[in-house]
């Protein structure tokens, strides 16, 4: 399996000048950050009405999430740990204004700013702790409290994220649902190994029900019911145990063994009535 | 950064902040942009914004005279205004320069137009 890169350094020292251009120049990565961030914008399910509307980019990196919401002409505001990716943005002239700040220290901004919030691939770097005072259920509750006031009441939150196990999933949840959010989690291709993709869809004004994950068949693949069990008893021959059939096997049994046994009769096998 | 985004930043992440608005912003160094002009979206956003903060930070960016102190009733039939809210929102950029908290006085700098909120073990 490959190595995590939450494994190896804490974010704002993985994204260092020579990863920060990686996503400027490479091609392959700029493809799956823009069609996640695409994916993103459609799961946030924003009133089809052509308007603008602010929305925050969580983790922006260098602004590819930034420049689809440009490109759906909202305004965004970005807030990103890495300074070497944050500089990129700069320098390729985004629209929107990026922020050097770190989500388990909080959002940064007055109550009910946004409406609506996207983070792509940024959820995962929260669940470890990278300094001896982090705690990943605190920077959680902290980071989700602080955006559940951040954003208008009808918002919608969408963070596509890589969590290492389910207990990952359990943990980010939890924290969200403490914090005030509905919503869960959306999986989409979940039957293929890397275009299977997971997106946490938080909703602050109730609860809604929840979009389709892409790629998952109507009906669930399960295993037909066989008769089994059936199968084998008759495979043997015998009557199922208590049965009259059973009782009178054992009985003859018994007579061939020479063994006291009360007669066959109309009674046999035949259960009490409930006034006994 | 713009000072539409200055309007919405707040120091409350810091321990024990209550508020933390308006942020005290110290301009060093300032670009204007162009920007496109949308006053639907200026429109919709005038109930977010602080008009006392807003006319603060116009002051130190020196275009105080564009905007009236105190928020005018019929902004949405004011194109006029509305051009002079998106010059100020939109098109002026902080390059250098430093928000300072209300409460505690703790400061956060700006540098290439990025404002550092990073905080200290102690302040979380």
């Amino acid at each position: 399996m490959a190595r995590r890169p939450e494994h190896s350094a804490p974010p704002e020292i993985f994204y260092n000048d020579d990863e920060a251009k990686k996503y400027s120049t490479n091609t392959r990565i700029i493809e799956i950050q823009v069609e996640m961030a695409e994916r993103a914008l459609e799961l946030l399910a924003l009133p089809d009405d052509d308007e603008s509307r602010l929305i925050l980019d969580i983790g922006c990196g260098s602004g590819l999430s930034g420049s689809v919401l440009e490109d759906s002409d909202h305004m965004w505001i970005g807030i990103d740990i890495a300074k070497s990716m944050l500089d990129i943005a700069v320098e390729r002239e985004v629209a929107g204004d990026v922020i050097l700040g770190d989500m388990g220290e909080g959002m940064p901004f007055k109550p009910g700013t946004f409406d609506g919030a996207i983070s792509i691939s940024a959820l995962q770097w929260l669940c470890n702790a990278d300094k001896s005072y982090h705690n990943p259920h605190k920077r959680l509750l902290k980071f989700f409290s602080t955006l559940f006031s951040c954003l208008t009441r009808t918002a919608r939150a969408v963070f596509q994220f890589y969590p290492e196990n389910s207990d990952q999933i359990e943990m980010v949840t939890s924290q969200a649902m403490k914090a005030g959010f509905y919503g869960g989690l959306v999986v989409d291709y979940p039957n293929s190994a890397k275009a299977k993709k997971y997106y946490l869809v938080l909703m602050t004004g109730g609860a809604a029900e929840l979009p389709q994950g892409l790629g998952s068949p109507e009906e669930e693949r399960r295993i037909n019911y066989i008769k089994k069990r059936d199968a084998c008893r008759d495979a043997r021959g015998k009557a199922p145990k208590k049965s009259r059939d059973w009782i009178l096997a054992k009985k003859e049994r018994r007579r061939r063994q020479g063994l006291e046994t009360r007669p066959d009769t109309k009674y046999t096998a035949r259960k009490r009535s409930g006034r006994f | 950064m713009k000072l539409s985004t200055y309007n919405f930043l707040t120091s409350m992440a810091i321990k024990g902040v209550k508020v933390g608005y308006p942020l005290k912003l110290t301009i060093t160094k300032q670009n204007v942009v162009e920007s496109e002009f949308n006053p639907v979206f200026i429109e919709k956003l005038l109930p977010k914004l602080d008009w006392a903060a807003l006319y603060g930070a116009a002051q130190v960016a020196e275009c105080a005279e564009d905007i009236p102190p105190a928020q005018p009733d019929n902004i949405a039939d004011n194109e006029a205004l509305l051009q002079k809210l998106h010059h100020l929102l939109f098109e002026i950029d902080v390059l250098e320069g430093q928000l300072e908290c209300p409460e505690t006085g703790r400061v956060f700098p700006i540098t290439d137009g990025i404002p550092n909120m990073l905080l200290n073990e102690d302040e979380v």
